[in-house]
């Protein structure tokens, strides 16, 4: 072996100008795959922790809900959902994994301001959660690819009636100015009398809220808008939120239509002063690689107990990260596949010329008693050893590139977010691409050299030794 | 030296390190057949320096590449050190060339990438000999073609003679019953094919291996123990002499 290793190594520093051109191919490969593998890496990171922060890497739901809840998410609660929590946290398998543990509803219905100067209403997809909970959330930040965290105090778990609304659907209720923000613009006066807005919602209603209004903290800061939705009783229920700021969640229809509050307010809309539950039960883990782990504990947990509970986790419940995933999956794959393609060629084309130039070399080694796998082994190790070296340096160029990008501060905006995140080629923190970029272009350089490296050991002795 | 009649000659020695039994080749030329060989039969002794003589494309080359293993007879048998070669399958015949034929050609053929010494090292890798008696060997050998002081250095790097010389070496390094070469001096000077030749002979008598040359160079031919004259594939004369 080392006497193959030596006279292939010779051999490639005697056509050093051939065997450049060969391996910066391999190199260009290795230094594509990595950086776009980098690149593709920290968009996976980035997606995975948004997702994990806002929804946790699993929600437990009622059986049923996930497929049919969202028409009527009060019919899916969970009841004595704290036994369930207090179950799950104290199990020995899936307890220490879990980093956060909370309780959340869905619901739907209507959102209106009827504020004195603005008469709007709209629907709502609100979500009550608890704020400390959610700041927790918030903090996780596995791969480091998340936005850097700042603390959001806009909810609390001390005001139970104050929430956050989507950007869109402030503007709809006509809340910009009272929320201060920027590039929003105020409703448009409805045709006919200013003062007598057309409402649009029933006036037995609208007196419900403004009683509901009355009795509530009418001094606290911020604009208030009234929430009505069907109980789980079929009675129509108005609560009143105070909205302590809107946030972008990066999607149009969610900004138009989100209303994040304090989990006992939405409890109180849904279910009155019946029996509070929870469509889900939201868990956030410390590692993302015990999510598998987990899911299987919670559906045991689940059997072993008679709970008709159903897990689910946070590719299931936000299908545009699996859709991402594969899509940023496909175009590495076919990056790779024309990278390795090039490299195949690359080499073939060089061991062929290599084979040629040493027909009468190849004849005098095996006249010595060199068989036939001797000669093949030799151009396949040759052919190794340039893949094997191209890629090494195609891997250094990557690392050096990445950490040179990582440190000059850019920034973008991925799909799905709202505001710029630093940009990252996430490849350092990757051996297993890094591994595996390098071994495909060396086995890919390897199994180029196989069809050559056949000719030449199936060369009649001496006619290669005829060969000039 | 005496004139023998080949087919007797053939039949008579029972020492022998070389026996062809109606050995023919034939070369099939677009849609012509060529003989090379034409049922050549003879023995060749151990421990001789023996010549093939004959004219270009009388078949020299082709008999020594059948005797080497390198090329297959199309009839005949051909037995090296008692070993029906073309019994033994691809593998097998590289073994045995290996461990029993050296050989030596008219374009010295050595590895380029590989020093003088590496390229005499080369044989002794081939059949497994142990690293220290390997380094012992191959010095000595290099010390007995006189190119000690040039180990280190490629082949790019002697001259036309110091590469036969290292070719000379490598052949003999692993101590073959047979080393077989193919016009070794044509690519020299008179004066360096002379010093080749006289190497050639002193390592021969001291390692009693069987030599055999294809060759037309005189000065080569007066030195041999055995002469095969051949014309046109055909054997057409022996002459056997000198010491055994």
């Amino acid at each position: 072996m080392t006497l193959l290793l030596k006279i292939a190594f010779r051999n490639l520093l005697r056509n050093v100008r051939r065997s450049t051109m060969t391996g910066s191919a391999v190199a260009a490969g290795a230094l594509a795959m990595l950086l776009f593998g980098g690149f593709v890496s920290y968009i996976f990171a980035g997606l995975e922790t948004n997702n994990v922060q806002r929804i946790g890497h699993l929600t437990i739901f009622r059986q049923g809900y996930f497929l049919l809840g969202s028409g009527n998410p009060a019919a899916y609660g969970i009841d004595k959902y704290q036994d369930a929590m207090n179950l799950i946290e104290h199990d020995s398998v899936v307890g220490p994994m879990i980093r956060v543990i909370t309780p959340t509803q869905s619901l739907v219905g209507i959102a209106g301001n009827f504020s004195g100067e603005v008469d709007a209403s709209k629907t709502f997809l609100g979500v009550g959660l608890i704020p400390s909970d959610r700041e927790r959330m918030r903090q996780w930040d596995e791969f480091g690819a998340g936005r850097p965290y700042t603390a959001d105090s806009r909810m609390s778990d001390r005001d139970p009636s104050r929430g956050l609304i989507g950007v869109g659907l402030a503007r709809v209720l006509g809340l910009c100015a009272a929320l201060d923000m920027p590039n929003c613009p105020s409703l448009p006066t409805p045709a006919g009398s200013a003062g007598q807005a057309a409402s649009s919602v029933r006036p037995d209603i609208a007196n419900l809220a403004l009683r509901d209004a009355a009795a509530g903290d009418a001094g606290k800061a911020g604009p208030r808008i009234d929430l009505l939705a069907a109980t789980a009783g079929g009675a129509p229920n108005v609560v009143s939120l105070t909205v302590g700021g809107s946030e972008s969640q990066g999607v149009k229809e969610l900004d138009d239509n989100y209303v994040a509050m304090p989990l006992a307010l939405a409890q109180q809309l849904v279910y009155g002063r019946g029996e509070h539950k929870v469509t889900g039960i939201v868990l956030q883990l410390r590692r993302s690689e015990d999510l598998p782990a987990a899911r299987a504990r919670l559906a045991a947990l689940f059997q072993q107990n008679h709970l008709d509970l159903d897990v689910r986790d946070f590719g299931e419940l936000t299908p545009f990260y699996g859709q991402v995933v594969k899509m940023f999956s496909f175009i590495f794959l076919f990056i790779a596949l024309v990278m390795g393609v090039i490299v195949l060629f690359a080499v073939v084309n060089t061991m062929t010329m290599n084979v040629m130039e040493r027909t009468n070399e190849i004849g005098t080694i095996r006249a010595m008693g060199v068989r036939r796998n001797g000669i093949r082994a030799q151009f396949i190790v040759e052919g190794a050893l340039i893949g094997a070296i191209g890629a090494t340096i195609g891997a250094a160029l990557a690392y050096l590139i990445a950490a040179t990008l990582n440190h000059a501060g850019l920034t973008w905006i991925p799909p799905g977010n709202a505001s710029a995140v630093p940009l990252r080629l996430d490849v350092a923190g990757r051996p297993l691409l890094m591994i595996g970029a390098w071994a495909g272009l060396a086995l890919v350089a390897t199994l180029a050299a196989l069809l050559p490296s056949n000719r030449a050991a199936r060369l009649p002795v001496v006619d290669a030794l005829r060969h000039v | 030296m005496g004139k023998t009649d080949p087919l007797q000659a053939a039949t008579a020695a029972d020492n022998a390190v070389v026996r062809l039994s109606g050995v023919a080749k034939t070369y099939r030329s677009g849609a012509v057949d060529v003989a090379a060989l034409k049922g050549i039969s003879l023995d060749i002794p151990y421990h001789r320096f023996s010549v093939v003589i004959g004219a270009s494309g009388s078949g020299k080359t082709t008999l020594l590449n059948i005797i080497g293993g390198i090329d297959s007879p199309t009839g005949g048998t051909v037995e090296v050190c008692g070993q029906n070669i073309g019994e033994l399958a691809d593998d097998a015949v590289s073994d045995f060339r290996a461990r029993n034929i050296g050989f030596i050609f008219q374009t010295f053929s050595l590895v380029p990438v590989l020093s003088a010494y590496e390229n005499v090292e080369y044989p002794l890798l081939l059949v497994g000999m142990a690293p220290a008696e390997r380094r012992a060997r191959t010095l000595e050998m290099l010390e007995a073609v006189g190119l000690a002081g040039q180990a280190r250095q490629r082949p790019n790097e002697l001259s036309g003679g110091q590469r036969q010389r290292v070719a000379i070496a490598r052949a003999l390094v692993k101590g073959p019953q047979v080393v077989l070469a193919d016009e070794p001096t044509a690519n020299l000077d008179s004066a360096t094919g002379a010093s080749i030749i006289e190497l050639m002979r002193r390592v021969q008598a001291k390692s009693r291996t069987t030599f055999i040359f294809a060759t037309h160079d005189p000065q080569l031919m007066s030195h041999a123990d055995e002469t095969f004259a051949i014309r046109d594939g055909a054997l057409i004369d022996h002459r056997s002499g000198g010491s055994q």
